[in-house]
């Protein structure tokens, strides 16, 4: 790996000339580059850090758009559908994600519902709905819709917020915790979240920041 | 222009702040030093953060506090037929091992013991490492926020688990279990430490290793 974090980014001299647009530097560390094409399949990495600054593993927007509308259609279905059940003595209780989320509805808790709610269903959710607004009239070589640059601003800044893998974990931790008091069926909705998580995680990985933003700016200028 | 010219690390690194540049973090474009806001994506520029510091520091403090009730008061609260049960988060990870469940328990463990309090001390470690000299190079303290930032959000697990049994564990009177007021303190202090390492500026970290340098 001799050529890590020398492709796509120059070390740019302190006498350079400043040019909108050509010039980055890395947000984690500040080292300063001079953007150059990349091949597709390539990627800059920070010389100093090693922060990934440019990825052009794969420019199709379309295909990030139709992971995100995979990620609002599974979200639907896992919190209309039965999540968990359990069983004890004849009693059975079923649970939906939302009831999860709802857990602590009652009394003092009630702030706590709200934010398990959003950390599992509505960023997500939300972040997924951002990014088919911002890519979908890019992706057939329209200009943005309005907003579309704080639209994705705030959906990058959503980013650690969105935890539903790490529910999924949880679910894995409760189950063990409740299985020598009650059994356990899984209902449809376990399922589609499981299958969420991983599309979640495709979404993250195929989108280019970089990207996206360059496209943003160049539609806005012309 | 193939962009391949390979440039070593014996290369002295020049900072967009050493060419009187600012860099926008969101979006990494450069603009002049005096610019107020990123103009293609919107969002506040400034070269270093230095009111960051007290945000760190304010956000960690509460954090901390957070963590203190989260492991004197129950978790859960478990009731069945003929009795009725507290948990703390250790000792919900105690009853399992007892049940056998030792890589939950150790899951638990990590989760919520070892990661928030590992992440007080990095993180605290950190913002001290600016203004004192440390052993740990530039290089370890960076990788260290990444594990930080990468990590804290895994701490959740327990509220989690807390809210699946809540909801799903509620058969009348033969075994119901509903949530301890440490699941509100401990979330709360998840949240604020994450504030805290989101708060910190890991530019800092390499600005120290250059002025140690010249
Ligand atoms: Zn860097
Ligand atoms: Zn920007």
């Amino acid at each position: 790996m001799e050529k890590r974090g020398t492709c796509g980014v120059q070390d740019a001299d302190a006498s350079e000339v400043y040019r909108e647009g050509e010039l980055i530097a890395c947000p984690q560390c500040d080292a300063l580059y001079r953007v150059v094409p990349l091949a597709h399949g390539e990627r800059a990495q920070c010389v100093r850090c090693g922060t990934v600054l440019i990825s052009t593993r794969n420019r199709a927007f379309v295909r990030v758009i139709a992971l995100a509308i995979t990620v609002v259609i599974l979200m639907i279905a896992a919190t209309i559908f039965p999540f968990l059940s359990v069983s004890v003595a004849g009693l059975t209780n079923s649970s939906s994600v939302l009831d999860a989320a709802l857990a602590f509805a009652g009394g003092p808790m009630f702030g706590l519902s709200l934010a398990v709610a959003a950390l599992i269903v509505a960023i997500p959710i939300l972040r997924a709905a951002l990014v088919i607004y911002v890519l979908t009239p890019m992706a057939f070589g329209r200009a943005p819709w309005p907003g579309a640059i704080p639209a994705f601003r705030f959906s990058e800044a959503l980013r650690p917020w969105s935890m539903a893998e790490i529910f999924v974990i949880g679910v894995a931790v409760a189950l063990v915790k409740v299985a020598d008091l009650a059994r356990i069926g899984f209902g449809p909705a376990f399922w589609f979240f499981a299958a969420l998580v991983v599309v979640i995680v495709l979404k993250d990985g195929y989108m280019n920041r970089w990207t996206v933003w360059k496209a943003l700016d160049q539609q806005d200028r012309s | 222009m193939d962009g391949m010219e390979s440039a070593g690390s014996t290369r002295q690194i020049v900072t967009a702040r050493d060419s009187g540049l600012v860099a926008c973090t969101r979006c990494s474009l450069v603009w002049p030093a005096d610019k107020q806001r990123c103009a293609r994506c919107g969002s506040a520029l400034s070269s270093r953060d230095m009111a960051s510091m007290a945000r760190v520091w304010a956000w960690l403090a509460i954090g901390v506090i957070c963590y203190i009730p989260a492991n004197l008061f129950p978790m859960l609260i478990t009731s069945t037929l003929f009795s009725k049960s507290q948990s703390t988060i250790v000792g919900g990870a105690i009853d399992l091992i007892h049940h056998g469940a030792v890589g939950v328990a150790i899951i638990i463990i990590v989760a919520s013991v070892l990661i928030p309090i590992g992440k007080f001390v990095a993180v605290a470690y950190l913002a001290l490492s600016l203004n004192h000299h440390v052993k740990m190079s530039a290089h370890g303290r960076h990788k260290l926020y990444e594990y930080v930032e990468f990590i804290g959000r895994w701490s959740m697990i327990d509220v989690f688990v807390v809210a699946i049994l809540s909801s799903l564990v509620q058969l009348s009177s033969v075994a119901a279990i509903n949530p301890g007021p440490a699941a509100i303190t401990f979330a709360l202090s998840v949240i604020f430490t994450m504030l805290a390492a989101q708060s910190f500026d890991p530019r800092l970290i390499w600005d120290a290793e250059e002025d140690s340098h010249t």
